[in-house]
C-alpha cells in the first residue's frame, strides 16, 4: 500500500469521477458556505436556467462581509445606512427562504463571519471537503479539512450539482519545530512563513502544517494558520486532526453526538498522513525564531519583526508599496504614530483573541485621539467575550465593541479609514485600499493590536506586561 | 478601454483567436482588491463592473481619471489583451475581478503566473489567462501596444515579429474556451454519476 498524505486521504474520498488528461476530476463537496456578497450572482445563474439547489441541506447561509457592525444597524431598528448592502442582505434571505438554505439571520445569535461560525457550530468536521466564495476559506483546513475558495461561478455549480471541477493541486508540506516564544502567537508565526515564502510561495499547492510546533497549538491558533495559507498563494493550508481537534469539536451543536460521535472518531483517526507519505515540495521552519511581526508594505509577503527595520533596498514594487504606506527604504517602524486599531477579522476575532487584547488593556486606555475598533468573529463569541467582562474592558479603555461581521477587514460594510490613515489591523490582507481607499494597514497580531493602541504608536507586545 | 465587450460572465462563446494591441500594467502581485475595490462588491450583479475596474489607480479621489494610469492613456483604447506583471489576480476570490475586466474590453490576461482562483474564474467567463514564459513576457512588458495574438487553439502567443511562444492551458479549459462549453452544463450531465456516488457513500 503506498503512504498516503492527509491531504490524499480527502482527495480520494471525494471523487466522484477521477480526473484524466482530458478533463478535470469531479469531486464533491460536503460543507458549502456562503454569504451576501458573492453568492447573489450564483442565484441569478440558477434562476437563468432554472436550476434549483440540489442539496440544500449541505449549504449554510450567513451575513458578514457587508453586514453592518453598528448595534443600532443591526438590532436597533435603524435601517442598514449602505442601501447597496441592505439590498444584498435582502437578497441573501429571499434567495434562501426560496431554495431552503438554512440562513444564519442579521439578528441570529449564531450569525457571524462564515469561517467563524463553521467551526463554532460543530459543521466543520475533519474529512471533509468545504467550500464557499471566500478565499480564506482554507481556515477550515485547521480541522484536518480540504477546503478552500471558488469564485461566484462555481458557487452556481454546487448549488446545482454539489460538484466542482477540480485539477489536482500539488502539496507542500511545512515542518514546524521548535516552540512560540512568549510573547509570539500563531498570527506571528505565519507572517513570518509568508514572509518566507513570498505571496506566491504556495500557488498551484496545498499546505500542511506538520511538526511538534504545530501540535502544540490551539484549533483557534491552528485557524490563524491556515486562513492565511492564502496569502501565500496556496490553494488551501490543513493541519491532521488530533485530540485538540477533537475535544473543540466534542458537543458542538452541528458535531456528531453519541454513537454516531465515536463512528466520527474512528474515521477522523485514520486521516492523518500515512508514515512515509510523499509531497511534492517540503519547507522547514523553526518556530523558536518567531518574533512579533508587523507589515510594512502592501501585501502580506512584506512583513518585518516589529523592531526590524523595512529593507533597504527593492524593485519597482517595493519602492511603490513604500511611497503608499508612507516609509523609507532601511527605516525601524518601531515608534511610528498609528491612527487607528482593528481587532477583528475570521484571521483574529475569536475569543482567546480577544482575551489576548483585553488583557493587555486591562486598567489601561488606548492613547488620545486613536479610535480602536473591536469587532467579535461571531455573535457567539461576543457573548462569551462579555460573559467574561472583555467588553468593558474594552469600553472602558475608549475601544468601540461591536456587533459581529468582516468589518474593517474588508471595508464594504461602510467600517473603513480614511486616505493616509495608518491601522493597525489583525486581519489578513494590507492590499493598497483594502481597509478604505488609500488608508495604510499595518497586519499584527492581536497582542501587538493592543500595544500599539495603548502606545498610540507601532510598539512591541513584550514590553507590555499583561 | 471600450465599454463593449462580452458584459457580465458565463456568456461564454468560443474563443479561438484574440487579436489585439496590448495595454501593459507595470506591476506585480496585482491583487483582486486594486482590480475591483470592496466598495463595488455590494451589487447583487455581474453587469456594469467596467467603471468599478481599478478604480482607485483610474481616479483620483474626486472621481476625476488619473491621466498618468496607463489604462486611461489614449492609446489604451481599444486595446483587449492586458499585460501585467506576476503573480496577477492574488488574494480575494471575486469573481467581479474577471467580469470587470471582460466589462472594459479585455478578454485576455498575460503574466508570468497568475493566481489560482482568478484564473479558474477567468475561465469561467471566457477571459483568456496566459502564463507566458519569462522571456516573451519581458518583451511584452517593455513593448506596450504591440499588436498580439492569442491562439488558444495552438496555445501559442504570437508576437508581432512573428516568434510564437507556446503556454500551457489545460487541454479541458482550451476544449470548453474553444467550444464555449460550459462547465455546468458538463457537470449536470454527469447527475446520475453523483447520484450513483451519493447512494454509495451513504451505504
Ligand atoms: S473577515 Fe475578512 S477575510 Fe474573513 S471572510 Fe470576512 S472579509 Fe474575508
Amino acid at each position: 500500500m503506498t503512504a498516503l498524505s492527509l491531504f490524499e486521504k480527502i482527495w480520494r474520498a471525494h471523487e466522484v469521477l477521477p480526473e484524466t488528461a482530458g478533463a478535470p476530476a469531479v469531486l464533491y463537496v460536503d460543507l458549502h458556505l456562503t454569504h451576501e456578497v458573492t453568492s447573489p450572482q450564483a442565484f441569478a445563474i440558477l434562476a437563468e436556467r432554472g436550476l434549483p439547489v440540489r442539496r440544500p441541506g449541505r449549504t449554510l447561509a450567513t451575513l458578514d462581509h457587508a453586514t453592518p457592525t453598528e448595534s443600532q444597524q443591526v438590532f436597533g431598528g435603524v435601517p442598514i445606512r449602505i442601501e447597496s448592502a441592505a439590498r444584498q442582505i435582502a437578497a441573501l434571505e429571499n434567495n434562501c427562504a426560496a431554495a431552503g438554505v438554512e440562513l444564519f439571520g442579521l439578528r441570529d445569535a449564531r450569525r457571524g463571519i462564515v469561517h467563524v461560525i463553521g467551526p463554532e457550530q460543530g459543521l466543520t468536521q475533519p474529512g471533509m471537503t468545504i467550500v464557499c466564495g471566500d478565499s480564506h476559506t482554507s481556515t477550515h483546513g485547521a480541522f484536518g479539512t480540504f477546503a478552500f475558495g471558488i469564485g461566484s461561478t462555481e458557487v452556481a455549480h454546487v448549488f446545482a450539482t454539489q460538484c466542482l471541477l477540480q485539477r489536482k493541486p500539488k502539496t507542500l508540506a511545512i515542518e514546524i519545530g521548535g516552540r512560540l516564544p512568549a510573547g509570539t502567537s500563531a498570527k506571528d508565526l505565519v507572517l513570518a512563513l509568508i514572509g518566507r515564502l513570498g505571496v506566491a510561495g504556495g500557488a498551484g499547492h496545498v499546505i500542511e502544517y506538520r511538526g511538534p510546533a504545530v501540535r502544540a497549538l490551539s484549533m483557534e491558533e491552528r485557524m490563524t494558520v491556515c486562513n492565511m495559507s492564502i496569502e501565500a498563494g496556496a490553494r488551501a493550508g490543513m493541519i491532521a486532526p488530533d485530540e485538540t481537534t477533537f475535544a473543540y469539536l466534542r458537543g458542538r451543536p452541528r458535531a456528531p453526538q453519541g454513537e454516531a460521535w465515536e463512528r466520527a472518531l474512528e474515521r477522523w483517526r485514520r486521516l492523518p498522513g500515512d508514515d512515509g507519505c510523499a509531497f511534492d515540495r517540503v519547507l522547514e521552519f523553526d518556530a523558536g525564531t518567531v518574533e512579533p511581526m508587523i507589515s510594512y508594505g502592501t501585501n502580506p509577503g512584506m512583513v518585518i519583526p516589529i523592531n526590524g527595520k523595512v529593507p533597504a533596498a527593492g524593485d519597482d514594487a517595493f519602492h511603490k508599496a513604500l511611497h503608499y504606506m508612507g516609509f523609507e527604504p532601511g527605516e525601524a517602524l518601531a515608534g511610528k504614530p498609528i491612527d487607528l486599531v482593528f481587532v477583528g477579522s475570521c484571521t483574529n476575532a475569536r475569543l482567546p483573541d480577544l482575551r489576548i487584547a483585553a488583557s493587555m488593556l486591562r486598567g489601561r486606555r488606548i492613547a488620545k485621539g486613536l479610535r480602536m475598533l473591536v469587532v467579535p468573529g461571531s455573535q457567539q463569541v461576543k457573548q462569551a467575550a462579555e460573559a467574561e467582562g472583555l467588553h468593558r474592558v474594552f469600553l472602558d479603555a475608549g475601544a468601540e465593541w461591536r456587533e459581529s461581521g468582516c468589518s474593517m477587514c474588508v471595508g464594504i460594510n461602510g467600517d473603513t479609514a480614511a486616505a493616509g490613515r495608518y491601522v493597525v489591523s489583525t486581519s489578513n490582507r494590507n492590499f493598497e485600499g483594502r481597509q478604505g481607499p488609500g488608508a495604510r494597514t499595518l497586519l499584527a497580531s492581536p497582542a501587538t493590536a493592543a500595544a500599539c493602541a495603548i502606545a498610540g504608536r507601532i510598539a512591541d507586545p513584550r514590553g507590555f506586561a499583561a | 478601454m471600450s465599454g463593449q465587450g462580452a458584459a457580465g460572465g458565463n456568456d461564454v462563446r468560443g474563443v479561438r483567436v484574440i487579436r489585439s494591441r496590448t495595454v501593459v500594467l507595470p506591476a506585480a502581485d496585482v491583487d483582486t482588491d486594486q482590480i475591483v475595490p470592496a466598495r463595488f462588491l455590494t451589487t447583487t450583479s455581474r453587469m456594469g463592473l467596467g467603471r468599478a475596474l481599478f478604480a482607485d489607480w483610474r481616479y483620483d479621489a474626486a472621481g476625476a481619471p488619473r491621466a498618468d494610469f496607463v489604462l486611461n492613456r489614449p492609446e489604451a483604447a481599444g486595446c483587449g489583451i492586458l499585460v501585467a506583471g506576476g503573480n496577477f489576480g492574488c488574494g480575494s476570490s471575486r469573481e467581479h475581478a474577471a467580469w470587470a475586466l471582460l466589462d472594459a474590453g479585455i478578454r485576455a490576461v498575460v503574466s508570468t503566473s497568475i493566481a489560482d482562483i482568478f484564473f479558474t474564474n477567468a475561465l469561467k467567463n471566457g477571459l483568456v489567462p496566459v502564463r507566458a514564459d519569462a522571456a516573451t513576457h519581458a518583451w511584452l512588458m517593455v513593448h506596450p501596444g504591440a499588436e498580439v495574438e492569442v491562439d488558444v487553439a495552438g496555445s501559442v502567443l504570437r508576437l508581432p515579429d512573428g516568434r510564437e511562444a507556446a503556454f500551457t492551458l489545460d487541454p479541458f479549459a482550451r476544449h470548453c474556451l474553444l467550444q464555449g462549453v460550459d462547465e455546468l452544463g458538463y457537470l449536470l450531465s454527469r447527475l446520475p454519476d453523483i447520484e450513483a456516488w451519493e447512494t454509495a457513500r451513504r451505504g
